[in-house]
């Protein structure tokens, strides 16, 4: 039975109110004194040498107060990545610098090499069209095997256009490589994890402040973590003292991966701000999000599954390439290897697996971690080849998955890929997900699609990931060179309300709600009465943000902490107010009282008595009534989960329509099923998106012609089906105080091989005999590939 | 610049703007009423959707003096008198219809848009209706479903949850 409140109710989300009523703050929402615009002049070509910028007529039109070119930045430091991967050979990773502005070359198509501060927009964009650039045009790198076989390159310092090459588990590899070669049966598939733009419906937008009197700055950016963003900012990029920049988030319209990292356009309005003593406001438009954002996914692999006859998984082998763009994002060097090739083994316990990550730089946009980042690009390529393997051999994909399983008896499961599973049960998902299919109506639905002249497929996967991100420890030793805990910091005003200050930043995942169910319940109150603050450096404690899935896991874990260290002093509290001692204290719904007596004083009156603290026995209690918990938790979470859809194919048009979809996923304990189903749905509708509509398209020159709402599509409303989400008994994370796990990401990791999947499975049905068509499967596609079958 | 008067959720404003200023810019610089939105550049995200002369208008495709005399309705303006929900925004609440929330005017000012039109819509109709309007967050699933949550129709049955 659903509760009505508290862990586990399904509340109403109350930053809903001000969503609903226009009274959000996203940060160009922002109008402050004085304010003055930014607008960046771009690169129109893929890969040049700026030979010269003329500024001089720009610098005399009206409202023009500054312009700033990539000479200016010249001796700032660069935005580093925060992950070192070192190649097979024990190499380190090759970093070249990413500046603040373009200089010396431009690198891909909206590289921007000058900015120009006006007082309104209109003049900065007329002042912007009047600087004239010289840019001797260089060949295109777009193609990433031509890029690691061509002697042109994007960073010439670095003398080529490979920043890694990556084994995992190298010492696995000879082992791997014996038993693929004496394997009775091995299915080979390649395939492309195609190019995403994630599309956050809020575009970039930054506003760089300066206050000369205590020379201190103030950024208000569309960030996911803006205690990263200053640490980046303070530490590598302009040497600002951490004391001295305070970075906030207020409300941002979605990230997905994308307002993880920091920015150049960051890093110049607070230049320009201290040198025009005025605050500097760049708002993106949406074909500047298009060429600048990071992109998502963009792999290339050959991956081989070696099985006995009856299908036992012997081995995975996969060679990829990964696109990492012109320069290094923050992430980008994390999400082809450590975020992809330790899932390479999937639910399964098979023996071995080597993955080979060869990560390229080209004249496009940056890549890095978009909704499940590296995670879907490894359940995809395992889940295809399972699913071509299974035809290959004649068995049911369902039997082929449930032989290879991890079973419950197993965990904590070390796979062959090297992380341990602490929980799941992929079988008991698989047994629910049969259950909503009704599989045995599928062949009276086939043929009723097919008496309209429809094609219809039946497309089923199973998924792990890991995230949660994660124990500092492991992520240390992998190559991270931040930690990855979180922090939070629980204050009992006098009054007996509570603020909450969180290192999670909240973006649409519904923090304001959750948390307060979580803390209400812990100490018996109301939680209305808990006040969630987040996205603000100079009122938070150090957290590492939201992402990875890891905001209730990990920054709610640190909460959960800060409160049994509230509990714990406010028993002290207690204890002296009834002057008993302090273990004969307990705490239920509220009140505190004492063993074996009628004594009683309510978290209300404790609080009060913190703050009020007359013949309090302060060598013993400290007055307040306030405590911080940083949280670094001992793993990873690993939800998993079962999916399956089905999809009718007209064979005139190619058009896939999905008609239904099915999520079962353990998400572990679930705090409010209401926003969970919302987080799965949401990552449904991205990969679906991936494996039916979206692609981020660059032409031979690097031009990116898909910079638009005209070309790049999104998926609309009509696009998408009603989706049947299932999420109740999952195992309990075994390690996080909550036992939850991640539920950001999921859907988004387990759609796309489903959809294809299913796709596969109704040309087949018509006698097509071709076994792929890579993403996304648009009617073109789809259609040319049954001509050629 | 050019006068412009037109009725803002039911208050009489005049300002005087440049002849190329958008109605969205104008109300969102110019009235700083920034719950309409900019989503992208050319007029497919809907963020920016509001009501002119009752009619759905996407704001961004439009200069603020052609709504010259014209009546406006925003988000601002949707909430009961008594400052309560409406009954749409308190289906969308009711519903989990909105993540970030960015979206949301538009996606609610196209809905009571559509509901006027078709106070019963089917889900065909609504995800027709909606083709003009883009969520990332949801996947759309409980914006259809909050949209004939307030119409009055019964969507427990919708998808399993």
């Amino acid at each position: 039975m659903p509760k009505d409140h508290g862990i586990g109710a399904s509340d109403k989300r109350r930053e809903d109110v001000r969503f609903l009523t226009g009274a959000g703050h996203y940060t160009d929402d922002i109008k402050t004194y004085g304010a003055t615009v930014a607008v960046f002049c771009r690169s129109t070509v893929a890969h040049g040498i700026i030979k010269s910028i003329d500024t001089s007529e720009a610098e005399g039109m009206p409202g023009v107060l500054a312009i700033f070119t990539g000479a200016d930045f010249a001796d700032v430091g660069g935005n580093p990545a925060g992950w070192l991967i070192n190649s097979r050979n024990g190499e380190p990773m090759k970093e070249p610098k990413r500046p603040v502005l373009a200089h010396g070359k431009v690198r891909h198509v909206g590289d921007a090499y000058a900015a120009v501060i006006a007082e309104t927009e209109l003049q900065a964009r007329n002042a912007a069209e009047a600087i004239v650039a010289e840019i001797e045009e260089l060949p295109a790198i777009v193609d990433m095997a031509a890029a690691l076989a061509g002697d042109t390159f994007v960073h010439d310092e670095i003398g080529t256009n490979q920043c890694f090459d990556w084994g995992w588990i190298e010492d696995n590899r000879a082992a791997t490589d014996a038993a693929i070669k004496a394997a009775p049966h091995v299915t080979t598939l390649e395939l492309v994890n195609n190019r995403l733009v994630p599309n956050a419906m809020e575009p970039r937008c930054s506003i760089g402040n300066y206050d000369a009197g205590n020379d201190s700055y103030v950024l208000q950016t569309t960030s996911q973590n803006p205690h990263l963003t200053r640490l980046l900012i303070s530490a590598f990029v302009m040497g600002i003292p951490e004391n001295k920049l305070t970075v906030i988030a207020p409300d941002v319209g979605g990230g997905f991966g994308s307002k993880i990292y920091h920015y150049g356009e960051e890093a110049l309005v607070l230049a320009a701000a201290r040198k025009i003593g005025r605050p500097v406001k760049w708002t993106a438009d949406r074909t500047e999000a298009f060429l600048t954002d990071a992109h998502g996914r963009d792999h290339v692999t050959k991956i081989e599954l070696a099985c006995e006859k009856d299908g036992t998984f012997i081995a995975f082998r996969t060679e990829t390439m990964a696109n990492v763009g012109a320069y290094l994002s923050n992430f980008s060097t994390a999400t082809p290897t450590f975020l992809h090739g330790t899932l390479m083994a999937g639910n399964y316990t098979v023996p071995n697996v080597y993955v080979n990550v060869k990560a390229v730089f080209t004249n496009t946009a940056p890549v890095d971690a978009y909704r499940g980042a590296g995670r879907p690009e490894a359940t995809y390529s395992i889940e295809r080849v399972i699913d071509k393997a299974a035809r290959e051999l004649g068995i049911d994909p369902i039997a082929i998955r449930r032989k290879n399983f991890v079973k419950p008896d197993q965990y904590p499961f070390t796979s062959a890929a090297g992380l341990e599973y602490d929980s799941g049960n992929y079988d008991a998902l698989m047994d629910r997900l049969e259950k909503h299919i009704d599989r045995e109506g599928f062949a009276a639905r086939r043929k009723e699609s097919e008496a309209k002249g429809m094609l219809r497929g039946l497309g089923l996967n199973a998924y792990i990931e890991a995230c949660g991100i994660a124990p500092s420890n492991l992520v240390g030793v992998l190559g991270s060179r931040v930690g990855l805990y979180d922090a939070a910091t629980v204050r009992v005003n006098a009054t007996g309300n509570l603020s909450v200050m969180v290192g999670a930043h909240s973006h649409g995942q519904g923090h304001e709600t959750v948390f307060p169910q979580i803390v209400g319940e812990m100490l018996g109150i109301d939680p209305a009465s808990v006040e969630i603050v987040h996205g603000d450096t100079s009122k938070i404690p150090f957290g590492m943000g939201t992402y990875g899935s890891r905001s209730l896991a990990v920054c709610g874990s640190a909460m959960v902490r800060a409160t049994e260290k509230i509990i714990a002093k406010a028993k002290k509290i207690a204890a002296h107010m009834l002057e008993a001692s302090a273990d004969d204290v307990d705490f239920k719904d509220g009140q505190f009282t004492i063993k074996g007596t009628d004594k009683s004083v309510s978290f209300g009156e404790v609080a009060l008595k913190a703050y009020i603290p007359h013949n309090f026995p302060l060598e013993d209690i400290e007055p307040g009534l306030e405590e911080t918990a940083f949280y670094d938790p001992a793993n990873f979470t690993y939800p998993s989960g079962a999916y399956a859809c089905e999809v009718e194919v007209d064979p005139d048009t190619g058009k896939v329509r999905v008609d239904r979809f099915i999520a079962v996923d353990d998400f572990g304990n679930i705090m409010n099923p209401m926003i969970v189903t919302g987080q799965v749905h949401g990552g449904l509708g991205q990969g679906i998106g991936q494996a039916l509509l979206e692609g981020a398209r660059y032409d031979d020159d690097g031009q990116l012609l898909s910079a638009s709402y005209m070309d790049y599509t999104m998926p609309r409303a009509d696009d998408l089906p009603f989706y049947t989400v299932d999420h109740a008994n999952g195992t309990p994370c075994t390690h996080n105080p909550l036992g939850v796990k991640g539920c950001g990401e999921a859907g988004a990791i387990g759609s796309p091989p489903t959809i294809v999947n299913a796709v596969v499975d109704a040309l087949q049905s018509a006698g097509k005999n071709f076994t792929h068509i890579d993403m996304p499967l648009t009617p073109l596609r789809v259609w040319e590939s049954m001509q050629t079958a | 610049m050019a006068s412009v008067t037109m009725q803002v959720n039911g208050k009489s404003v005049s300002k005087d703007v440049e002849g190329r200023t958008l109605l969205v810019d104008f109300l969102r610089n110019d009235l700083r009423l920034t719950g309409t939105h900019v989503g992208c550049d050319t007029s497919q995200c809907g963020a920016c959707v509001v009501h002119v002369n009752g009619q759905s208008v996407k704001a961004c495709a439009m200069f603020a003096i052609e709504a010259d005399g014209a009546e406006v309705a925003t988000i601002e303006g949707q909430a009961n008198a008594d400052g309560s929900l409406n009954v749409i925004q308190q289906a969308f609440q009711d519903h989990h219809g909105l993540q970030c929330g960015f979206c949301t005017p538009g996606m609610v000012m196209t809905a009571a848009a559509l509901l006027k039109e078709n106070p019963k819509p089917s889900e065909a109709e609504v995800r027709s209706y909606l083709e003009g309007n883009i969520c990332r967050c949801t996947g759309y699933h409980n914006i259809v479903k909050a949209i004939m949550a307030a119409s009055g129709q019964d969507v427990a049955a919708i998808a399993a949850e």
